[in-house]
């Protein structure tokens, strides 16, 4: 059953189009929307925590509208992107007020346990301020938190958290979808969202690029074209071993002492490009990606989209 | 009024207007008309009618008006520049309940700030006790309209300083004494009509009856609270067309 429904929604500014034509239903567990900054994922995220009305289409959380309906913060949270918090309270102070807004029946015991599951105990009673950023992040969560949501919706949670507050917050993550929660993050980062595995809705340029399970996605992406700039000891031999292979699909000598290779299958030709030149005694000097960009990994999809839709 | 006034709100509004010393920063204008009252004091000869200029000059057209600015604007309208309402208006609090209390705690500020130091000023001028208090009522219900009019436009625009300095000096210090129109939307003018009501002094240069000033003012306030509220209720996390 799915909480969140988007239908044919999109949103622009003036003339800029940020959200086009949108649809998608998310339901429990931990749903990840990825995508290039500028795509539109704060945009959606937005829409969906009330902030931001729809220029078009229709958005639902739990049957209801979002907009101009403060009654939805009862099982929603949100953790925004921007650190502005009340700086001057501590952290405990800060979850504390939060779970007295919502005018919770205990609010302490609600704090506490905030507060124990984003694992901020340590650095409760000391001022927002003085906290890093992986811990304002914490106890933002903790406060979006406190009043046990079903639905929490954050925007970029893992920016400017170091490797060890990002596997922390990523098992958190991971521990509320499998309660059956419905977490739906945001993120420009493949891995981030790798990692928290579940579902995925991949957004480039406003659209809805592809969604479903990471595992299809992933596929689709590592075996899209990709083109390498290879530098070896021999260019012209190693072109004719990799024309014979099949997941070569087309060889160019560039003119600058190295080839350019295409190959239909990024994860076969990583595989066998070393020993491949090793079998044949040729050294590999350099190889290098030339089209790694997000984006032209999200383009690809765009266009594999749009080939399957004609 | 329990129903729309938060105190938790209340509590983290006072902490975020007076912290990191901006308690001292707003009591030197207080500070500046005391002195100003003294000097004249001691300048001046007993009798002389200065009392109400300077205390109506630059208590009612400087102090009240700028201190009104600086907290009615910065009670709602700092979270919302900074993005840190966003953590209050996720909740389901009221939106109404929200504007009321900012609005009460900016009220109260504006008073401890300026009405209470016009009092004060008032009791030192000489032979003014009548004067005094009539100021201070005064200045009482210009603290609470002012803000009520700065915390609206707080919400309605990110240029709110901006927009209440015009309103104060070019409405209030210009049209309104020049233009007899201009009055009826001027709330130095709502103030000075109570304050002359309980002792009439033609140095104040009032220039609104008291039942006018009464109703206007309080049409003005409700206006402004509601109007706020609403504006709150449509709250849009300003987008970036990227």
């Amino acid at each position: 059953m799915s909480v969140i429904e988007l239908t044919n929604v999109s949103r622009w500014y003036g003339n800029v189009v940020a959200v086009n034509d949108i649809t998608m239903s998310i339901g429990p567990g931990v749903t990840g929307l990825l995508g290039p900054n500028g795509a539109g994922k704060s945009t959606i995220l937005h829409m969906i925590a009330g902030f931001l009305a729809t220029s078009k289409g229709t958005l639902t959380v739990n049957g209801g509208p979002s907009w101009e309906n403060p009654e939805i913060y009862r099982t929603l949270g949100l953790v925004p992107e921007r650190d502005s918090v009340y700086a001057f309270l501590t952290g405990e102070q800060f979850v504390r007020a939060t779970a007295k807004l919502h005018k919770l029946p205990d609010p302490d015991a609600a704090t506490r346990r905030a507060i124990e599951i984003t694992d901020m105990a340590a650095a409760e009673d000391r001022r927002i301020s003085t906290y890093s950023k992986g811990m304002r992040q914490r106890i933002k969560v903790a406060a979006a938190l406190v009043h046990d949501p079903e639905i929490l919706l954050l925007d970029e949670p893992f920016n400017g958290m170091d490797p060890r507050q990002r596997l922390h917050m990523m098992d958190l993550l991971g521990k509320l979808g499998a309660e059956g929660r419905v977490i739906l993050f945001s993120s420009h980062i493949l891995e981030e969202v790798e990692k928290l595995s579940g579902t995925i809705q991949v957004m480039v340029a406003g659209r809805l690029a592809a969604s479903g399970d990471f595992r299809a996605i992933r596929r689709l992406m590592t075996s899209r074209p990709h083109v390498f700039t290879v530098r070896s000891s021999d260019d012209r031999r190693l072109a004719a071993v990799l024309v014979g292979r099949p997941y070569t699909s087309a060889v160019e000598f560039t003119g600058r002492g190295s080839l350019q290779v295409r190959t239909s299958d990024f994860g076969a030709f990583c595989a066998q490009i070393a020993p491949l030149s090793r079998d044949n005694g040729i050294a590999l000097r350099e190889l290098l990606p030339t089209d790694e960009s997000l984006e032209s990994v999200f383009g690809y999809l765009v266009s594999n989209q749009a080939n399957q839709g004609s | 009024m329990s129903a729309y006034f938060n105190p938790v709100i209340a509590s983290i509004t006072v902490r975020a207007t007076l912290g990191r010393r901006r308690a001292l920063l707003f009591a030197i204008p207080a500070a500046v008309l005391i002195a100003l009252t003294l000097a004249v004091r001691a300048t001046h000869p007993a009798g002389n009618s200065w009392a109400a200029q300077v205390l109506g000059d630059f208590g009612f057209s400087v102090l009240l008006p700028l201190l009104a600015l600086i907290v009615g604007t910065g009670v709602l309208g700092a979270e919302i520049d900074d993005g840190s309402a966003i953590h209050l208006l996720a909740t389901p609090v009221r939106r109404s309940s929200i504007v009321f209390t900012k609005f009460v705690v900016a009220a109260v500020l504006t008073m401890a700030f300026a009405a209470i130091p016009e009092l004060i000023a008032g009791l030192l001028a000489p032979g003014s006790g009548k004067l005094a208090v009539a100021l201070f009522a005064g200045a009482l219900v210009g603290s609470v309209i002012y803000t009520a009019a700065f915390v609206m436009t707080s919400v309605l625009t990110t240029r709110a300083i901006a927009v209440g300095l015009l309103y104060v000096l070019v409405w209030e210090g210009l049209l309104s004494n020049t233009v007899g129109g201009a009055r009826i939307l001027s709330i130095a003018h709502y103030s000075l009509g109570v304050a002359n009501a309980i002792y009439p002094d033609p140095d104040l240069r009032a220039g609104l009856t008291l039942s006018t000033s009464v109703i206007l003012g309080a049409i003005v306030t409700a206006g402004a609270l509601i109007l706020a509220s609403r504006r709150l209720s449509a709250f849009a996390i300003k987008g970036e067309p990227a």
